[in-house]
């Protein structure tokens, strides 16, 4: 059968979902991380194929520059994740609640 | 056809890795769901024929942001198992899903409706690497700059954050130098 | 002329803010010289004024500024000087005057010595604005101005709590009967458009009798509660509780006269109504034998002259309500004269005997204060009504009115009146000055009052004695505004026994006061004897137990009332209320205060949570606004 863009967002859509549950969900820190690219992944998904099916390629340099800018946020994440793993011990979120109004 | 199945396999993997990633407690196997998942994603773009796209997403994604991961679990005591609060898990759930019905809906309303213009339409003829780099050169080029420069800035950030002793600086100091600071350090060790 | 009025109206204004300057320091002498230097000051343009109207003058109108000028209404801040506020400025300022110069005697020992000062001036400029006002609206200023000069004046001890009790009844009584006078001006601007009298008047025979006959009796309500007649009486006793020169100005002289003097500007109104003025008049008549029966027991001497000065409002209002103004007018004049002559006589006794206020402990003070009992009685004689005095000429006159309008009724009564008054006046004197020195029995050396005071008070025993010989020019020049009515009884035989049965009524009473009070015999009753034990004895001393009936049938309850609404309404209800709002809101802060717990997880789950709701809200609008026209029409069918 033929597969249309609706398909494709659907599928962005449950990837979505997926991401920002686990987003909600998860307590480590590192893992809150994983699910933040699961959501930028499921976005790329729909740029792509919104690309394709128009047949314009803005969709696809806007998921390049999510890529890139993906990569970068990591880098730095990880960097303060490690900088507050030393001086604290641990990356528990339950800890981490020195904001509380 | 065959785009039918790839894509029916292809999406059936990707949800079920990130959903392992999600509700795993493990976060070794969380990392290893998460890879797979990339992998699968460059599929998607492979199928679109994104091709520049897929292979981009392989080398950066699979390769660099999973790299950096895996690094980062090193740090950490990933042996243990991950706690997780008791949370309600429907509020989570139909939250999100509530959530990301809402975005896609908003944004491609426009797409629903049955005027569209390409602003950069595709090229036949060329190859996707190609025009790709047609358009990232020429009407992009300033974000990519700019995204060149971000991505400087963010790796001399890492190297801040996670270097030790970075106020030494052992290039420019002499030989003598350098063993002193051994034996302080020896001194240290052993006393 | 303007300056006169403008001079006469704020000198004792800037008295009185002159004094107030002082009233936190200690008694300085100066203060009271010069407040009474400024109440002469407006004296001698009162007089100017005075002459200058008696000479056929023209009436002096002034409109200072506007106070409101909204829609419809407009009041001006306006000052006319007619005859009738001429003789009313006249009497106010002089016994002003000399109850100033009094006072600095009078008050020489007391703290609050600069303070007083300041308030008698405060008295009157409100009560120069009542009489020289020419609107309502001033009018019921001064009227509140010296309502409540005359509450901080007999309150003035403040620290003796009967004195606070005192003054605060007088100004509640008052205001009691405001209100009637509000209603009653409310009407007046309503059924004829303006507050100034002489639009007001002008419009008046114009309106239905129903509709005057309604606002005579309000505005004779407010007068009874400023000239204390019955039932809001009992406040004028009361308020013998402050210093005695307060008792020889306000409760003698000048703010229960306002009420007289309202009827007399109204006379106008109360022309057309002539069945409200007999009921005042018929009043008047009441009230003047009540309070003369109540003074024929009292132990107090202050209390004794304030129930006749009670008294005598009756009449003024006799005059008044059977249409003789200028008669009450003149009964005005001369009773301001010789009852302050009486309080201030009685200030210098009480002095003298250091407080003490019944004249049963005193007796045979004639010898050391020869200039006070000289001064009483003669001014109780002019009371009394005894020709040649003034009080003849005032008195003797209502009863003819009385007499020649065919109410026989009230002439008797007043007849009757003038007995008793002549007897309770005398009982005093007799007990004061004559008999037995019974005040050595407490050990009180009493001594004369200063000599300058004494000099201050003849003023007024001079007019008390000649203020008759006025009467045929005043008549001359008040009829220009009040209706000129000439009483004269026809038959010559009666008029001359009528006067001179008066006369010898009056003579008769005054001559069994002295036998019974005058002799050796009179002790210091202490409640043992038949005469204290008899049930009418009781009645008259107790006041008919009225002040007992107010306190236990309307105030008692009242409090009653007042305390339900406090505790039940205002602290259940309201302040439940207010603060059931401060607690809903507190506990709403303190409950969604959890949203900060510093936990990343929870708060993504917020943000999240708060996406969704703003998505939703903008799908929400935004597909209102795509199907605006369909949604307009479907709501637009739901109106119709």
């Amino acid at each position: 059968m033929e597969i249309g863009l609706n398909h494709y967002l659907v599928l962005s859509t449950i990837l979505f979902t997926i991401g920002l549950a686990g987003v909600m969900r998860r307590k480590n820190l590192l893992l809150l991380f994983f699910s933040t690219e699961i959501l930028l992944n499921s976005v790329n998904i729909a740029f792509a194929a919104i690309s394709h099916y128009y047949g314009d390629l803005t969709g696809q340099m806007f998921a390049f520059f999510v890529i890139a800018i993906a990569a970068s946020e990591v880098a730095v994440g990880l960097g303060l994740l490690i900088v507050w793993f030393k001086r604290h011990g641990n990356i528990d979120l339950e800890t981490m609640s020195s904001m509380r109004g | 056809m065959f785009e039918a199945i790839a894509f029916y396999l292809f999406a059936f993997l990707t949800i079920v890795m990130f959903y392992i990633t999600v509700t795993t407690s493990q976060a070794l196997y969380a990392l290893t769901a998460l890879a797979a998942g990339m992998i699968f994603i460059s599929a998607f773009f492979f199928i679109l024929g994104a091709d520049f796209l897929g292979a981009v997403q392989i080398i950066v994604y699979t390769g660099a942001v999973m790299a950096i991961y895996a690094f980062g679990m090193m740090f950490f005591d990933t042996t243990r198992d991950v706690k997780e609060k008791k949370g309600n898990k429907l509020i989570v759930v139909g939250l999100s899903t509530v959530a990301a019905i809402l975005v896609v809906l908003i944004f491609s309303a426009p797409m629903i409706s049955t005027n569209m213009i390409a602003f950069y339409p595709s090229i036949e003829g060329a190859g996707n690497t190609q025009e790709v780099g047609m358009v990232l050169f020429t009407k992009y080029l300033i974000p990519f700059e700019v995204a060149a420069v971000m991505l400087l800035v963010a790796m001399v950030a890492g190297i801040v954050l996670a270097g030790k002793k970075m106020d030494l600086s052992i290039t420019l100091m002499s030989g003598a130098e350098i063993e002193d600071i051994k034996k302080d350090q020896d001194k240290k060790v052993l006393s | 002329m303007e300056k006169y009025l403008y001079i006469a109206l704020f000198a004792p204004l800037v008295s009185s803010l002159f004094a107030a300057l002082f009233t936190a320091t200690p008694k300085k002498q100066f203060v009271g010289i010069i407040a009474s230097l400024f109440i002469f000051t407006a004296f001698v343009s009162s007089s100017i004024l005075l002459t200058h109207i008696l000479n056929g003058g023209e009436v002096v109108h002034v409109e200072m500024m506007t106070w409101m000028a909204t829609g419809d209404l407009y009041i001006p801040f306006g000052f006319v000087v007619d005859q009738v506020s001429v003789t009313m400025m006249m009497v106010v300022t002089l016994v002003s005057t000399i109850v100033h110069i009094y006072s600095i005697g009078y008050m020489d020992h007391d703290a609050g010595f600069n303070r007083f000062f300041s308030w008698l001036s405060a008295f009157v400029f409100s009560m120069m604005v009542l009489v020289m006002s020419d609107n309502f609206a001033g009018l019921f200023i001064g009227w509140e101005g010296v309502g409540l000069c005359s509450w901080g004046l007999i309150g003035f001890w403040f620290h003796k709590e009967i004195a606070t009790w005192a003054a605060n009844e007088a100004f509640i009584m008052n205001r009691v009967a405001d209100l009637g006078m509000l209603i009653g001006i409310f009407l007046v601007y309503w059924n004829t458009g303006s507050l100034q009298y002489d639009i007001a008047f002008a419009a008046m025979p114009a309106l239905e009798t129903s509709t005057l006959t309604w606002i005579g009796i309000f505005l004779f309500i407010g007068a009874m509660g400023k000239s204390a007649q019955f039932p809001l009486h009992t406040w004028l006793a009361d308020a013998m509780e402050g210093p005695t020169p307060v008792s020889a100005l306000i409760h003698a002289a000048t703010m229960v006269t306002a009420g007289v003097y309202l009827v007399i500007r109204s006379h106008e109104l109360y022309d057309l109504i002539p069945n409200v003025g007999l009921s005042i008049a018929s009043l008047g008549a009441f009230v003047a034998m009540f309070a003369a029966s109540m003074a024929l027991v009292n132990r107090d001497m202050k209390r004794i002259i304030a129930y006749s000065t009670l008294s005598q409002l009756g009449y003024m209002f006799v005059a008044a309500g059977l249409g003789a103004y200028w008669v009450a007018l003149f009964h005005l004049m001369a009773h301001a004269f010789f009852k302050a002559l009486l309080f201030l006589g009685a200030g210098n006794v009480m002095h003298a005997m250091h407080d003490e206020l019944d004249p049963f402990k005193m007796g045979g003070l004639k010898k050391p204060m020869k200039w006070t009992f000289i001064m009483m009685t003669l001014a109780s004689v002019a009371l009394a009504g005894i020709y040649p005095f003034a009080g003849f000429f005032s008195k003797d006159l209502i009863l003819e009115v009385a007499f020649v309008e065919h109410h026989y009724i009230i002439y008797t009564v007043l007849l009757l009146t003038a007995g008793l008054t002549a007897f309770y006046s005398f009982r005093l004197i007799a007990l004061i000055f004559h008999g037995e020195e019974r005040y050595k029995l407490f050990g009180i050396d009493p001594h004369e009052a200063y000599k300058y005071m004494l000099v201050g008070m003849s003023p007024l025993l001079l007019l008390a004695i000649i203020a008759g010989s006025f009467k045929i020019s005043y008549f001359e020049m008040v009829t220009n505004l009040l209706p000129e009515i000439e009483y004269h009884i026809h038959h010559p035989i009666t008029f001359w026994i009528m006067t001179i049965g008066t006369q010898l009524f009056v003579i008769a009473a005054i001559i069994f006061a002295y036998k019974k009070y005058a002799n050796s015999n009179v002790k210091v009753p202490d409640g043992t004897s038949a005469m204290e034990n008899s049930i009418g004895y009781k009645i008259l001393k107790n006041q008919y137990y009225i002040p007992y009936a107010y306190e236990e049938y309307i105030v008692k309850p009242y409090r009653e009332l007042s305390s339900l609404f406090w505790q039940q309404i205002d602290m259940k209800v309201v302040d439940a209320t207010v603060d059931g709002i401060a607690g809903v809101i507190y506990s709403t802060g303190e409950r969604t205060r959890d949203m900060q717990s510093g936990n990343l997880s929870t708060m993504l789950k917020w943000m999240v949570a708060g996406t969704v709701g703003l998505l939703s809200l903008a799908v929400v609008f935004g597909l209102a606004v795509r199907h605006s026209d369909e949604i307009f029409a479907i709501l637009s069918g739901l109106g119709a």
